[in-house]
């Protein structure tokens, strides 16, 4: 045990001393990509493995971008103070959708359809308000007056964003560990088993699940915000809406759901892929990488359901198994 | 004072007539959704896309190839059925087994390969048909018979949907399976048959949406995430699988985004139905039609 935290706290060093020795902007610049997409397919897979497949997280993470940057550009908010209050926005928005589903037994389908539209509807609001947020043009935080950079929370070196990034992704990962480690887990494990046999243990069903919830969907509005304040642009396609919940739950499949790491093996993935794509195909590449994602999500979903990182682990603790047959095998996501 | 009134009262019927026109694509959107889920318990995330590629059949069909409209149609209408019988054959059958949310997050993979494999293929234009039907003024009210046409070829399509299912052995196969899908195989019906049958039938009137939506809407990758959540809503709100209640959903809905639109923009028609839906979420979570237990 002594020799793995040992482990963890090398590999934590080293990268936070990555930035200092290997300075090229473009890779750190793909570093703070990762360690951000990371941080928010972390946090749609700690409700995601319980079997609660949320497709509203595009809604969220649209709405920790948009809040902040509105706040910042109309009312001249600090994101110090516009970052939790947008966070509280979607946390808002996410118990008002998610106690009527919880409270009414919706799962499932149902469950995925409702949130799906949640997206949909945080997308067509942003576009709707278009005299505010610039529509499907986009919208850009406007510069920091010189010397209040800190209170606008808008760096120009890409170092001090890779650290911030890293914090907040180490962040991510303490609190999957800390859930993994609670009653919760349990008591969500329970709940995906079945919910009258979890109920008629003494679990409260409903505020479990709003609690998972709550974190999960506040956790994606601050991965939106610092998205915003990182690119300082930020569009309803790229924070908000479907296509943005599918490349979560794409992301978090293709890593795999169940191990903490998982997310960020599909981070990596993912952003590499299409960077790689757009390096070598330039503008011609536009779409080529979604097409990728499909054919892999599709491929993944019906021969791979535990995930890369999932699988590799499995083959590691029990190399004599065949990876077929093993019991999560057969049941990945919601386990019915 | 008077007269204010009177042309206010002259949009409003205009929107409530148009909001039952738009009522009738979107409860054919809902109608196919509904027979696929209610048949073989899967719900096609991917339902709006099939629409779109559809959409850019017609395109194709008309502008390029320059075949008359009623003739490119039932080419498109089959060629999206085989589109959704291909999905069935590809996708969800390796699946049948998995949990249902597998199934789901598969016709997820499959949006993302339609709209990117669009906009790779006919880029991110927009286009249309460059058919300008007339418009149909009736009294101080104006109707585009793009419209008019769209609800009567809907209607037709339902009707025809509804006789196939109640009048042909496999009809009468399709809704015993829906009902009980571990004894129909041992009444010789054949599910695999059945399913791909009814995907294909899925896929068709996602093909009938197409050629009926591409005449009053520009085609673009993007275009099914206009219509796909307001697809999902309706049949959420009418119950999945419940055909009456996803019919009368659709009109509820259809009203609401008209009459949204009456007073701002047409974006706030679809938060007006969202909240509405959030409501009702609360009132009946079941379903419309559905009996509280």
């Amino acid at each position: 045990m002594n020799r793995q935290a040992a482990f963890w706290i090398i590999a934590l060093l080293a990268l936070v001393a990555l930035p200092f020795v290997h300075r090229d902007p473009y890779h750190l610049h793909v570093l703070v990509l990762i360690l951000i997409w990371s941080f928010a397919y972390t946090s749609w897979s700690i409700m995601g493995r319980f079997g609660l497949v949320s497709l509203g997280h595009g809604g969220f993470m649209g709405i920790g971008a948009y809040v902040t940057a509105l706040l910042w550009n109309h009312l001249g908010v600090s994101p110090w103070i516009g970052i939790p209050l947008s966070m509280a926005t979607a946390g808002v928005l996410a118990l008002v959708v998610a106690y009527p589903c919880f409270r009414f037994r919706i799962t499932g389908h149902y469950f995925v359809l409702v949130t799906l539209a949640l997206s949909g509807i945080v997308l067509q609001v942003i576009t709707a308000t278009r005299d505010y947020t610039g529509g499907s043009l986009g919208y850009t935080p406007q510069r920091a007056p010189s010397g209040k950079w800190l209170f606008a929370l808008q760096f120009d070196d890409k170092i001090t964003w890779y650290l911030i990034a890293l914090a907040v992704w180490v962040a991510g990962l303490v609190i999957w560990r800390a859930i993994d480690r609670s009653m919760i887990r349990h008591a969500m494990e329970a709940i995906s088993e079945d919910e009258d046999a979890a109920a008629a243990a003494g679990v409260n069903v409903t505020a479990e699940k709003l609690k998972i919830t709550l974190i999960s969907a506040l956790m994606t509005a601050l991965a939106g915000a610092l998205y915003c304040q990182y690119q300082m642009f930020i569009s309803p396609d790229t924070v908000s809406g479907i296509a943005v919940s599918l490349q979560m739950v794409f992301a978090a499949i293709v890593g795999g759901v169940y191990v903490a790491l998982g997310p960020t093996v599909g981070a990596v993935i993912t952003i590499v892929l299409a960077e790689v794509l757009r390096i070598s195909f330039g503008t011609k590449a536009v779409g080529w990488d979604n097409l990728v994602y499909g054919v892999l999500l599709v491929l993944f979903i019906i021969f791979l359901p535990k995930g890369i990182l999932g699988s590799v682990i499995d083959r590691i603790k029990s190399p004599r198994k065949p990876s077929r047959g093993h019991e999560q095998q057969t049941v990945p996501i919601a386990r019915r | 004072m008077q007269s204010f009134l009177n042309i206010f009262d002259i949009y409003l019927l205009e929107a409530v007539i148009n909001g039952i026109l738009l009522g009738g694509v979107l409860a054919l959107l809902a109608l196919g959704l509904n027979l696929i889920f209610g048949v073989i318990d899967v719900t096609w995330i991917c339902y709006a896309e099939l629409v779109m590629i559809g959409m850019y059949g017609m395109y194709y069909l008309v502008q390029v190839f320059h075949l008359p409209y009623w003739a490119a149609a039932p080419l498109v209408i089959l060629l999206v059925a085989l589109l959704g019988a291909a999905l069935h054959f590809l996708v969800i059958a390796p699946l049948l087994t998995a949990p249902p949310i597998n199934q789901l997050l598969a016709t997820g993979g499959v949006l993302f390969i339609l709209q990117s494999f669009a906009t790779v293929a006919f880029g991110i234009d927009f286009r249309n048909l460059g058919i300008r039907l007339p418009v149909l003024a009736l009294g101080e009210m104006n109707f585009s018979y793009a419209r008019l046409l769209s609800f009567g070829a809907a209607l037709v399509g339902m009707v025809g949907v509804y006789l196939f299912l109640t009048r042909t052995f496999t009809g009468t196969a399709i809704r015993a399976i829906a009902q009980d899908r571990q004894i129909m195989p041992l009444m010789g019906v054949d599910p695999k048959r059945i399913y791909l049958v009814t995907s294909a039938i899925g896929g068709g009137l996602a093909g009938l949406a197409a050629c009926l939506l591409v005449l009053q809407y520009d085609v673009h990758p993007f275009v099914g995430l206009s219509f796909g959540p307001i697809t999902f809503l309706i049949c959420v709100l009418g119950g999945l699988g419940n055909f009456i209640g996803g019919f009368i959903a659709a009109f509820v809905f259809a009203e609401i985004i008209s009459l949204g639109g009456l007073f701002s923009d047409l974006e706030w028609g679809y938060v007006l139905a969202f909240a509405f839906f959030i409501i009702m979420m609360f009132i009946r979570p079941a379903g419309l039609l559905a009996r509280r237990s």
